[in-house]
């Protein structure tokens, strides 16, 4: 027994940190499912390179890993399921990264569900404020807010069915509700005019305004963990759930999208950016390890090819939707010129 | 003093509060085997789309383009598919896998000719279908459109579904298409880091037991040391996973993801357990016998290893099973090591990425393709047969070794 302990003591002092043959990756969840439907057909594809790791730690801890410095203990690329900030660039740079390669991927779809068998929903993005955060105006006369009230979907506004409000969603943490705050409320924060001028004056109180969810119980929270809010709804019908569009897809048989602002959430919608609570996905790579690390520069081409992410490509069989032919042509070009971030 | 009558009513009572208890017990343990059972069964099974297959004489098998070639002879099938969209949804029946077992197929083809119908791996979205998860609404099921379904119909039609034993589940790693993944990757990964965990925690922990026990005096200092044992084990795994993060990959910079750290990690959270253990079934052995051998010349540590450890031993291996059966279900510290990652590859060693079963369970559970449901059922049936195949043989070794004095 002595001798086992012995020898795997003298094990690990004798590893060397040795130089990797596989591509690391790290970042958001929502981004992960594509990623790894790309790293598959990538180690499929025989050009001897080895399937890339992906780890799925959230936008903000994979930029964290990418950023932390270089060499092969460090992430190759981290996926974002919003655009790096100002902050983490600096970071990077503090940490010996200079160059990174941006790359858009595509759109994905915020929706907002209930069960088949509960009413349709025909609601708008200031509804969505009234309803769900935490302070909204008194009533319409003066610019003051109160803590939000409201119980019912009609209480908001009274076209829409006359159930409780309740809400399953993401937790704070989550990208997914980062985006549907910005999207939804912050959105529909700016149809009330006063509101909108007073973004201009004090932006981080108009922040705090519009991006505060209400804590009373009406918005659950439901762990980082879309299927489970779909069981929820589909066991209460006059609950309605927040998630990412490829999980509608997935169970349109259980449950439905409700229109936004006059539009239904559908493949076609969001591409061509009706449909209002949409986000871009993105992810980055580290310029220094191209040549260190084998295959990043095939993966990335993998990743960009039409074949990929073209109006026809595997990926929208995953549920990501295409960006305009445009826009994913300049993505594609400064993914082979390797590029540096432009922001 | 109350009457000997309602002395045995309240006895009564109790035991009935007993059996509520353990019945209740039974019951939801019951209902949760049912859910995991019913859902994951039909993981076991698969799919399969049969094409009629001819290759006339004269072509290198070995050298056909397999996925063209599979394509060409489902057109000769369906001669009615002729736009580009029909072929396309024709094709969407059939999952990337199909190619990949038609490739082998003629790879592995004794002969020249082939004619005949051959079996072929269906896509997930045809398999919830044909297994009833997602039902049918007029001519459109889940994601199947119209367009695909009136292949689908005719297809059934020829009575060319059918349902096969899942070979990838047990057989493959980690994929994208649910239809494809397997939890063999996981399950190396996790016997990997169990038996890291094991060879590890087992020999530091019975020897810190014995010498707490044993060896040292009663004082201050050992106070202390039991305290933190104590504390230790009540420790929230999680922190052993940045514990492991901050020595194992950051210090002695061990790969990540690898189930060497994995296992140390995990080796880490096990030894408070089985240090716990192995002092209480120290304790228990009768001081006579460790006198009898003292008196009859033995030294400390003669006495020790000759008497001591092997009176104590069932007691110390039902102890180390429970922590390592607890390490086997764990996500939180593999999270912080690079653990819970998508890996395709199997590892070959304790030095490859690798996942552990309840880390692919985790993750196939927030998948969303519907067909990841009964997978991920399927795959806490493997990780509770494990753990049932640990508990039995810590049973067995307690019997075995169990000595009557």
């Amino acid at each position: 027994m002595n001798k086992i302990s012995l020898f795997l003591v003298l094990l690990v002092m004798t590893l060397p940190a040795e130089a990797r043959d596989t591509i690391r990756i790290v970042g958001s969840s929502t981004v992960y499912p594509f990623a790894t439907v790309v790293a598959e057909t990538f180690g499929r594809a025989n050009n001897g390179f080895k399937t890339p790791i992906i780890e799925s730690t959230g936008s903000g801890g994979g930029l964290k890993l990418f950023c932390s410095g270089k060499g092969p203990s460090t992430p190759d690329v981290t996926n974002a399921s919003r655009r790096i900030k100002k902050s983490e660039i600096s970071l990077c740079a503090e940490n010996g990264i200079s160059d990174i390669i941006e790359h858009k991927i595509g759109f994905d779809g915020i929706v907002v569900a209930n069960s088949n068998n509960g009413p349709s929903f025909n609601i708008s993005r200031k509804d969505l404020y009234l309803a769900l955060a935490a302070k909204v105006p008194c009533g319409m006369k003066d610019e003051v807010t109160c803590v939000n009230e409201s119980v019912t979907w009609r209480d908001v506004n009274s076209s829409l069915p006359d159930i409780k409000i309740e809400v399953y969603g993401p937790p704070p943490t989550s990208g997914t509700r980062d985006a549907f705050v910005e999207l939804a409320l912050g959105g529909g924060c700016n149809t009330i005019p006063w509101i909108k001028a007073f973004k201009k004056k004090d932006k981080s109180s108009w922040k705090k305004l519009c991006y505060t969810i209400r804590e009373d119980g009406r918005y659950i929270e439901t762990g980082e963990n879309d299927n489970l809010i779909i069981q929820k709804l589909v066991s209460n019908p006059n609950a309605v759930g927040i998630f990412g569009f490829s999980f509608l897809e997935q169970n349109t048989d259980s449950v439905k999208g409700a229109v936004v602002d006059g539009i239904n959430p559908t493949f076609e919608t969001i591409a061509s950016g009706e449909y209002k609570v949409s986000r871009s996905l993105f992810f980055y790579v580290k310029k220094d390890h191209i040549g260190s690390i084998p295959g990043i520069e095939e993966y990335m081409a993998e990743f960009m090819s039409e074949n990929a992410i073209g109006d026809e490509g595997y990926l929208l069989d995953n549920g990501l939707i295409p960006m305009p032919k445009t826009i994913r042509a300049k993505f594609q070009k400064d993914s082979k010129s390797l590029a540096n971030i432009q922001y | 003093m109350s009457n000997i009558i309602q002395r045995n009513k309240s006895e009564k009572r109790f035991q009935f509060y007993g059996l509520l208890a353990v019945g209740l017990a039974i019951f939801l343990l019951l209902i949760l085997l049912f859910k995991i059972f019913s859902t994951g069964f039909s993981a076991f099974n698969q799919t399969y789309l049969g094409v009629k297959i001819q290759i006339e004489k004269g072509e290198n098998l070995a050298e056909l383009d397999a996925r063209s070639t599979l394509r060409k002879n489902l057109r000769n099938m369906f001669p009615e598919a002729q736009s580009r969209s029909d072929k396309k949804n024709l094709y969407s029946l059939f999952s990337p896998g199909a190619y990949i077992e038609f490739e082998e197929m003629l790879k592995a083809y004794d002969g020249d000719v082939i004619d005949g119908y051959y079996y072929f791996l269906a896509s997930d979205d045809l398999d919830m279908y044909f297994k009833g998860t997602v039902t049918r609404q007029g001519n459109s099921a889940g994601r199947i459109k119209p367009s695909q379904m009136k292949f689908v119909d005719e297809f059934v039609k020829m009575n060319l579904i059918e349902l096969q034993f899942n070979r990838y589940l047990l057989g493959s790693a980690d994929s994208r298409n649910p239809e494809m993944a397997g939890i063999l990757g996981a399950i190396y990964g996790s016997l990997f880091a169990i038996l890291i965990a094991f060879v590890t925690s087992f020999p530091l922990g019975v020897l810190t037991a014995i010498y707490l026990e044993k060896l040292t005096k009663q004082n201050a200092f050992s106070d202390l040391i039991e305290t933190n044992i104590n504390n230790l084990a009540a420790v929230p795994s999680i922190v052993f996973g940045l514990l492991g993060l901050a020595i194992f990959l950051n210090f002695f910079e061990l790969p990540r993801s690898a189930s060497l750290v994995g296992g140390l990690t995990l080796g880490l959270m096990t030894l408070p357990t089985i240090v716990i253990a192995s002092r209480s079934a120290i304790k228990s052995v009768p001081p006579s016998i460790e006198e009898a051998s003292i008196g009859l010349g033995s030294s400390k540590v003669q006495t020790i290893f000759n008497f001591t450890l092997p009176l104590a031993m069932p007691g110390i291996l039902t102890g180390t099973i429970i922590g390592i059966a607890r390490a086997i279900g764990e996500t939180a510290p593999l999270l912080m090591i690079g653990m819970v990652a998508f890996i395709v590859d199997i590892p070959q060693g304790p030095l490859d990425a690798s996942t552990a079963l309840p880390v692919q369970i985790f993750l196939w559970q927030d998948s969303p393709e519907r067909a990841f449901v009964e997978r991920t059922s399927a795959a806490i049936i493997v990780l509770l047969i494990f753990l049932f195949l640990l508990n039995i043989t810590a049973v067995y070794l307690r019997k075995k070794l169990e000595k009557k004095w």
